[in-house]
C-alpha cells in the first residue's frame, strides 16, 4: 500500500489551465464516486481550490495508480493527458507525504503561512469521508497532515506578522500602543482602502471612531456604519488631540495635516503617542510629522515596506516548519510500515495456532486414557512452546518497524513467503494489537 | 561556603542568560519556562549566598566592593524577576541577566574573603541605608534597560527599517510603562536611601550632610530623577525623552556607586577595592 499525489498549482499552471480542471463543489460527490471506480485506487480524495487541484490516493501499485489519477483528471474535464502533463506534478511515497504536509502547513501557498488552505483541505477530506472514498490510510494521513499543520502554526511564527497593508497598520498600532483597545480613530476622507483599514481596526477592538469628510453627508453615513461620530471637515483639527490613530485618504492635492497641527495636538494630549496612516496619493499628511517625538507617520510605501519585511520574516519561519515536517514524515512512515508488520504478525500467529490446535487434537484423540490434568498440561506445554518460538520474531519485527531502514519490509516479505501467509486487509489501528 | 555558593549563582546567572538568549532567537511566545526557572533558581541560590555570608560574617554583607557588587546584582535580579513576572519581556531578560552576570563577574575578581567589620559600620542603619539605596538603584537599572530598548524600537518605527530585534520587542507603550513604574518605585526608594543615610550620618558623624563625593553625586542623581518625575507628571515627558533620562540617570547611578568608590576618596570609601 502506497500513497501518491497528482496535481497542479499556481506554481505549475496558469489560471487558464487551473480553471479547466477545477471541480465544482456541487459535482464533487459524483466525481469522487467516479474516481473510486478505478481498481487501482483503494482510497482517494479530491482537493480543488482556486490555487490548486490535487488528487490524493492510496493503492497497491504506485505506477498504475498515478496513471489512473492522471486519466481521471483529464477525462473528467474532457481533456487529454498530454494537455495536462506539462503542468502536472506527481509525487509518491515519502515525496507525496512531504507534499501534502507542506500544503496543509501552508508552506506551498501563494502567501506562505496564510491559513485558508488548511480549512480547504479539511473540507475536501469531509467530502471524501462522506462519500466513503477514504479508508484507513488516507484517514490517518489527512489527520496527521492536520496535526502537522497545527504544530507548525503553534511552534513557528509563520502566520505571526501581517502580510496585507491594512493589517500591517493594525500591527504597527499594537507595536506603538500595546493594546489598541479603547483607542480612538479619526477617519479623514472615505477611500476604499481607508474604510478597509478602519474596519480592521474596529475588528481588533477599537470602538471609538470619528469620521470627517468634505461632504458631511458621506461622513455621517460612514460614521453610522462604524457607530461613530461625524465631524465637520473644517473642524477636524480641533479634534486631533483626542484621537490616537489618524487614517487619512482624501483627494486633496495639498497636505491637510501639518507638523504644527500635530505638535499642537501632542501638546494638548501631554505627548501621548499618535499614529498617522496616510493612504492617500498624493499624500495628505506632511512627512515632517514623522520627525516629531511621539508621532509616527506611515504612508502607503512605508506600509508596503512593512509587509515585505514581514514576508521575509515568514520565510525564515518557514525553514523551521520544514524541519518539523521532516520529523513528522519519519513518524508517519513508521506507522505506514507498521501497517504491513502488524497483519503479518497476526497472520503468523493464527497460522501457527491452527497447526498447534490440529496437532494437539490429533495427539489427544490417540491418548484417550489421559486424565483432565494431563490433557491440560499438554495444552499448556504446546501453547508455551509456540509462544516461545514466536516471541523473538515478533520482537524483531516490531523493532524493525521503529527503524528508518527497509529492514521491516524485508522481514515481512521473508515471513510471508516462508510461512505462505495470507494477509487480510488491515482494518484496525496499530494500537488494536496487544502485546504478547 | 558562601564563596562556593557565589560561584554557583554566577554559573546559574550565566545559564539564565543563555536560556533567555535561546528564547529570544527562537521567538516562540510562552516558551520561556526553563529560562524563568533558571532565573528564579539563580536568585534563590544567590539569596542563600547572601544569607550564608551574613551568618559567617555576623553583619550585613555590603561593606566592601565584592559584597556591594554581589548585593547590587542580587537586587537587580530580584527586581527584574518581579517586573518580568507578568510582562514576560525576553529581550529585556537577556540584557538584564547579562548586566547581572557582568556585575557578578566583577564581584568574583575582587577579594572575596570575609573581613573584620569596620566599627564605624557596625549599626542597624547599615542594612537600611545601603539596602534602600541599592534597591532604588536596581529599579533604575531595569528602567535603564527598558529605556535602551525603547530608543532602539522607536528608531526602527521612525525609520521604518525593521531588524530581527523588532519582531522580538514588546510594544513601545509597555517599555514606556516599565520606565514609568520603575521611576515611581525607584525614586521613593532612592529618597529614603538618602534620608536614612543623612540620619545615620547625624548619629555617626554628627552632621546630616558633609558633601563628600558620594553624597554629592547621589544628590545630583536624585535631582535628575526628580526632574524626570516632575516632567513626566506635569508636562508629559514620556517616551523618548523619558527613555533618555532613564539612561543618563543610570549612568549617574553607576558612577555614584562605582566611580566614586574607585576614583574619589571620601567618607564613604569603606568599599574601595581593598575594602579596608
Amino acid at each position: 500500500m502506497d500513497i501518491f499525489v497528482v496535481g497542479l498549482s499556481h506554481k505549475t499552471a496558469p489560471v487558464s489551465v487551473r480553471e479547466k480542471v477545477a471541480f465544482a463543489p456541487e459535482k464533487l460527490a459524483e466525481a469522487l464516486h467516479q474516481l473510486a471506480q478505478s481498481p487501482q485506487l483503494a482510497e482517494s480524495l479530491i482537493l480543488s481550490t482556486c490555487n490548486r487541484v490535487e488528487l490524493y490516493a492510496g493503492g497497491p501499485d504506485c505506477g498504475a495508480g498515478i496513471r489512473a489519477l492522471k486519466e481521471f483528471l483529464a477525462h473528467y474535464h474532457h481533456l487529454s493527458v498530454d494537455d495536462l502533463d506539462g503542468h502536472l506534478y506527481v509525487k509518491q511515497g515519502e515525496e507525496a507525504i512531504r507534499h501534502v504536509f507542506r500544503v496543509a502547513a501552508s508552506l506551498d501557498s501563494m502567501v506562505v503561512g496564510e491559513p485558508q488552505i488548511l480549512g480547504q483541505i479539511k473540507t475536501a477530506y469531509g467530502h471524501a469521508a462522506e462519500q466513503g472514498t477514504v479508508g484507513l490510510i488516507l484517514n490517518r494521513f489527512l489527520h496527521k497532515a492536520f496535526s502537522v499543520a497545527k504544530r507548525v502554526r503553534t511552534e513557528t511564527n509563520i502566520a505571526g506578522n501581517a502580510v496585507s497593508v491594512s493589517f500591517a497598520a493594525v500591527e504597527l498600532a499594537r507595536k506603538i500602543f500595546g493594546s489598541i483597545e479603547g483607542k480612538k480613530v479619526l477617519l479623514i476622507g472615505a477611500g476604499e482602502m481607508c474604510e478597509l483599514a478602519a474596519r480592521h481596526f474596529v475588528n481588533n477592538g477599537i470602538n471609538r471612531v470619528l469620521v470627517t469628510n468634505r461632504t458631511f453627508a458621506r461622513a455621517e453615513k460612514l460614521a453610522e456604519e462604524f457607530s461613530g461620530q461625524a465631524v465637520l471637515f473644517e473642524n477636524f483639527p480641533d479634534h486631533l488631540h483626542q484621537v490616537d490613530i489618524v487614517l487619512s485618504s482624501t483627494g486633496a492635492t495639498r497636505f491637510i495635516i501639518s507638523p504644527e497641527m500635530v505638535q499642537q495636538a501632542l501638546k494638548q494630549r501631554k505627548n501621548r503617542p499618535m499614529f498617522f496612516i496616510d493612504i492617500a496619493v498624493p499624500r495628505d499628511i506632511d512627512p515632517r510629522v514623522n520627525d516629531l517625538n511621539n508621532a509616527y507617520l506611515y504612508d502607503v510605501d512605508d506600509l508596503q515596506g512593512v509587509v515585505n519585511a514581514n514576508l521575509k520574516e515568514r520565510q525564515r519561519e518557514a525553514e523551521l516548519a520544514e524541519q518539523i515536517i521532516e520529523h513528522e514524515i519519519g513518524q508517519f512512515q513508521r506507522w505506514m510500515r507498521g501497517l504491513d508488520v502488524v497483519p503479518t504478525i497476526v497472520a503468523l500467529r493464527n497460522k501457527v495456532e491452527q497447526l498447534r490446535r490440529a496437532e494437539v487434537d490429533k495427539t489427544l484423540g490417540n491418548l484417550k486414557h489421559l486424565g483432565a490434568s494431563e490433557r491440560k498440561a499438554i495444552e499448556a506445554m504446546s501453547a508455551a512452546l509456540i509462544n516461545k518460538i514466536l516471541h523473538t520474531p515478533t520482537r524483531v519485527l516490531k523493532q524493525a518497524q521503529q527503524q528508518e531502514d527497509e529492514e521491516a519490509q524485508l522481514c515481512v516479505d521473508a515471513l510471508q513467503r516462508l510461512f505462505d501467509l495470507e494477509i487480510a486487509a488491515p482494518e484496525g489501528e496499530l494500537k488494536s494489537m496487544d502485546d504478547h | 561556603m558562601n564563596i562556593l555558593l557565589y560561584k554557583v549563582s554566577l554559573l546559574l546567572y550565566a545559564v539564565t542568560t543563555v536560556l533567555y538568549l535561546v528564547c529570544v532567537i527562537q521567538n516562540r511566545p510562552g516558551r520561556d519556562r526553563w529560562a524563568r526557572i533558571a532565573l528564579l533558581s539563580a536568585f534563590a541560590v544567590h539569596s542563600l549566598t547572601l544569607l550564608m555570608r551574613y551568618l559567617e560574617a555576623g553583619y550585613t554583607p555590603i561593606t566592601n566592593l565584592h559584597e556591594s557588587l554581589s548585593f547590587f546584582a542580587w537586587t537587580i535580579a530580584g527586581v527584574f524577576a518581579l517586573v518580568n513576572w507578568r510582562l514576560r519581556m525576553n529581550v529585556l531578560a537577556v540584557s538584564t541577566a547579562t548586566l547581572v552576570l557582568v556585575l557578578m563577574l566583577f564581584g568574583s575578581v575582587m577579594p572575596m574573603h570575609v573581613q573584620e567589620l569596620n566599627p564605624a559600620l557596625n549599626s542597624l542603619w547599615l542594612p537600611v541605608h545601603v539596602g534602600l539605596a541599592f534597591l532604588g538603584n536596581a529599579v533604575f537599572a531595569v528602567a535603564f534597560v527598558a529605556g535602551v530598548f525603547y530608543l532602539l524600537e522607536e528608531r526602527m518605527l521612525k525609520s521604518k527599517k525593521f531588524s530581527a530585534l523588532y519582531y522580538r520587542l514588546p510594544s513601545l507603550d509597555t517599555l514606556d510603562m516599565v520606565n514609568y513604574r520603575c521611576l515611581t518605585f525607584g525614586f521613593p526608594l532612592m529618597t529614603m536611601g538618602i534620608i536614612s543615610g543623612a540620619v545615620w550620618a547625624e548619629s555617626a558623624w554628627g552632621t546630616y550632610w558633609s558633601w563628600d563625593p558620594k553624597e554629592s553625586w547621589a544628590l545630583i542623581t536624585w535631582f535628575l530623577y526628580a526632574a524626570l518625575l516632575h516632567g513626566r507628571l506635569s508636562i508629559g515627558w514620556r517616551g523618548r525623552r523619558a527613555a533618555i533620562f532613564a539612561i543618563i540617570g543610570f549612568v549617574f547611578v553607576l558612577f555614584t556607586f562605582l566611580g566614586v568608590n574607585l576614583l574619589l576618596p571620601g567618607l564613604h570609601s569603606y568599599s574601595s577595592m581593598a575594602g579596608s
